[in-house]
């Protein structure tokens, strides 16, 4: 399995977010996404979670040379945890395991509270639950039902040493088994089998770049209201 | 060249600055001369007497209310299918105008039904149907000025342009079967013997043609407006970021 | 993904009996604007009968619009909403079955509670058969015409007023053929054409609607 990105244009809110952006991730690798804040890894990570439309270029997952459906082999945790307060920890996981399409959902869980050591407060209402506890919570998901392409945000934040430990052991044991994780973060994860992209924010843009013509490209002849008003 | 690039905004900037005189000096002429051949140069209806020439604005005006809502739905599924910035743009230039018109056509029907009818407004069917229409125009505008990204803005009314016109016509034909109304059929048609009398239907023709050349000066103006809106959004986009 | 759909069912039914879920809230709403009616115009029985299908019928309405804001809201807050559109299930069979639990938690009690509320109003027996009728028919279109709006105004903030000013107008068809039924068999007249208006309301909604709420949750998650 690959992951391929084409030449990937991102524009946000009329704002181009990442330019002409390419590479490849083999199974087996975790690809470790930095770079300053404004660099577009969050925008990446959505792009190819398949939350919004590149403005160009292509996202690809072969398996077997053939491309395949890219959602349903992955996993996504973004910012959020995804966690219904009004329902137990428990019954959160539960609901999710189901969701997901789980084949074991008694044994999945197990397995899910196990490694985040969410048994102790299992019947506790999720709304009285921690940052840290929250965010262990949303992070469970990733083991209650096989995903190939894990697409992780900031996965570190909120959480304490020994989590964050439990995690790149998490992400290994994904790489070993023939997975992809792509993981925006700030924080050095002690991931075995880790390549990095540092992401940088583009050039300062031409006015008009992802406006789709609704500015001149710059030299172009400008507006007279504009020039009169704006400069 | 195809006239999909006009749709380009700098060539529909040059093009519409062009066009925008031409046709609002077009709308006024038409709309000067029907009125004033409408108001002075017909006799009066023999049952209705002098308050049937409100006819020359009332019936031109609820034309363009219906018409553009319509041009609105097209509008959106340009949009929506060839991303052309234009296209949204001008439906959302056109929603105030139609809006304002729906106002005028009920307005001078309410001016036309108090001596005909003997009441200004009536729960009939027409006049019920452009309230409903009025109400759609507002929703459609609100939409509109309640979200910031203006291509999520652009994409969503879309939506909002598609599901409302199915659902508009809808309620049209909800609202026949609602009530028999008083208002009376349709004025003009192809057919010619169901038409008004030939007196009344030349300043009337006349009169239309001048709406439809105000509503195209209009949203031509507005359109260019929206534009330059969102190059300043642009432009202060891209100074933020540099 | 049968599954997924029965899970995320039984997910809403759950959360609208918690606490915050607001399901009962919509009854309320219908019992106390019905209610009202009376205390306005007077208890003088005949005339309520005669206002009893319309009055029963824009209650209906606006109990159903009521609880609409937070449909896809609170799932879009706290990041359930991303989740489940980068899962397989696709977003136009959640928003059905978000559309389905808000008809079984809001429009199910309204249809359920309607006959009582009719006998207090004195509508006749052939009335309140087919209000009953109605409602069944006519309350799902209600659900599933919200969900549009709940998913064209999930962005924004304080979208409840917006939400209300889109969605009325979609339910002018529902509304009319509705309770022009209930009017017709309450007077002794054949309602049947009525009612066929408003089932094919209901069924073009049903098909409609989940179409459109996914291309605008699309649309706002982008």
């Amino acid at each position: 399995m690959a992951l391929l990105v084409e030449n990937l244009t991102l524009d946000r809110g009329g704002r181009r977010i990442v330019s002409d952006l390419s590479f490849a991730v083999e199974d087996g690798t975790a690809l470790i996404l930095r770079g300053p804040n404004g660099a577009g890894k969050s925008t990446l990570i959505r792009a190819l979670a398949g939350l919004g439309q590149p403005s160009a270029g292509r996202i690809v997952l072969l398996q077997a040379q053939k491309p395949v459906d890219i959602a349903d082999q992955l996993a996504y945790a973004g910012h959020l945890d995804a966690v219904k307060p009004a329902m137990s920890v428990a019954e959160n996981l539960r609901f999710w395991a189901r969701f997901l399409g789980s084949a074991e959902v008694g044994a999945a869980l197990d397995v899910a509270m196990e490694t985040f050591a969410l048994g102790p407060i299992a019947q506790q209402p999720a709304a009285m639950c921690s940052a840290g506890q929250r965010r262990r919570l949303g992070l469970a998901r990733l083991l209650l039902a096989p995903r190939r392409l894990w697409l992780l945000d900031e996965p570190s934040v909120s959480l304490d040493v020994a989590t964050v430990a439990t995690l790149c052991g998490l992400i290994d044991r994904h790489c070993e088994t023939g997975g992809i994780a792509l993981v925006a973060t700030h924080t050095d994860l002690a991931v075995a089998r880790k390549e990095t992209l540092e992401l940088r924010p583009p050039e300062r843009p031409a006015p008009g770049t992802g406006q789709n013509g609704l500015v001149p490209a710059s030299g172009g002849a400008m507006d007279p209201f504009l020039a009169e008003n704006i400069g | 060249m195809s006239v999909w690039s006009y749709a380009n905004p700098a060539r529909f900037m040059r093009l519409s600055a062009r066009l925008l005189p031409w046709t609002a000096a077009l709308a006024a002429g038409f709309i000067a001369i029907g009125l004033i051949w409408g108001f002075f140069f017909t006799p009066d209806d023999f049952r209705q007497g002098a308050s049937v020439k409100i006819i020359f604005i009332h019936v031109p005006t609820a034309m363009m209310a219906i018409n553009i809502y319509a041009m609105m739905f097209v509008a959106s599924l340009i949009w929506l299918i060839r991303r052309h910035h234009v296209s949204a743009l001008a439906a959302r230039a056109a929603a105030p105008i139609g809006a304002t018109l729906t106002v005028v056509a009920i307005a001078t029907g309410a001016l036309w039904g108090q001596p005909i009818w003997g009441t200004a407004w009536a729960w009939d069917p027409r006049l019920t149907s452009f309230f409903i229409l009025f109400l759609f125009y507002l929703g459609y505008i609100a939409l509109w000025s309640a979200i910031e990204d203006p291509d999520k803005a652009a994409d969503l009314t879309a939506v909002l342009a598609l599901v409302g016109s199915v659902f508009a016509l809808l309620s049209r034909y909800a609202v026949n079967f609602w009530s028999q109304g008083l208002h009376q059929g349709a004025t003009l048609s192809l057919d010619r013997a169901q038409n008004i009398a030939n007196v009344f239907f030349w300043p009337l023709l006349t009169s239309i043609a001048g709406f439809f050349l105000m509503f195209l000066a209009l949203v031509l103006l507005r359109t260019r407006t929206e534009i330059r809106l969102r190059r300043i959004r642009a432009l202060q986009l891209a100074r933020a970021a540099g | 993904m049968d599954g997924s759909l029965r899970s995320l069912l039984g997910r809403e039914l759950i959360l609208a009996v918690r606490a915050g879920g607001g399901a009962g809230l919509g009854l309320a709403f219908f019992l106390i604007a019905v209610l009202l009616v009376p205390l306005g115009i007077g208890p003088e029985l005949a005339l309520l009968s005669r206002v009893a299908p319309g009055l029963l019928w824009v209650a209906a309405l606006l109990a159903a619009l009521l609880s609409l804001d937070r449909m896809f809201q609170a799932d879009l807050e706290d990041g359930t909403l991303e989740v489940m559109a980068t899962a397989a299930l696709p977003l136009e069979g959640l928003a059905a079955i978000k559309a389905l639990a808000h008809w079984l938690t809001t429009g199910l009690p309204l249809v359920l509670a309607a006959p009582v509320l009719a006998l207090t109003l004195g509508l006749p027996p052939a009335g309140i058969a087919w209000l009953v009728g109605s409602l069944a028919l006519g309350t799902p279109a209600l659900s599933f015409i919200g969900a549009i709006g709940a998913a064209l105004t999930v962005g924004v903030r304080r979208g409840g007023l917006i939400l209300s000013l889109l969605v009325l107008p979609l339910y002018v068809p529902t509304l009319i053929f509705g309770a022009r039924s209930v009017d017709l068999a309450a007077n002794g007249r054949d309602p049947q054409s009525a009612a066929l208006l408003l089932a094919a309301v209901t069924l073009g909604t049903l098909g409609i609607a989940p179409l459109a709420a996914a291309a605008a949750l699309r649309i706002n998650l982008r």
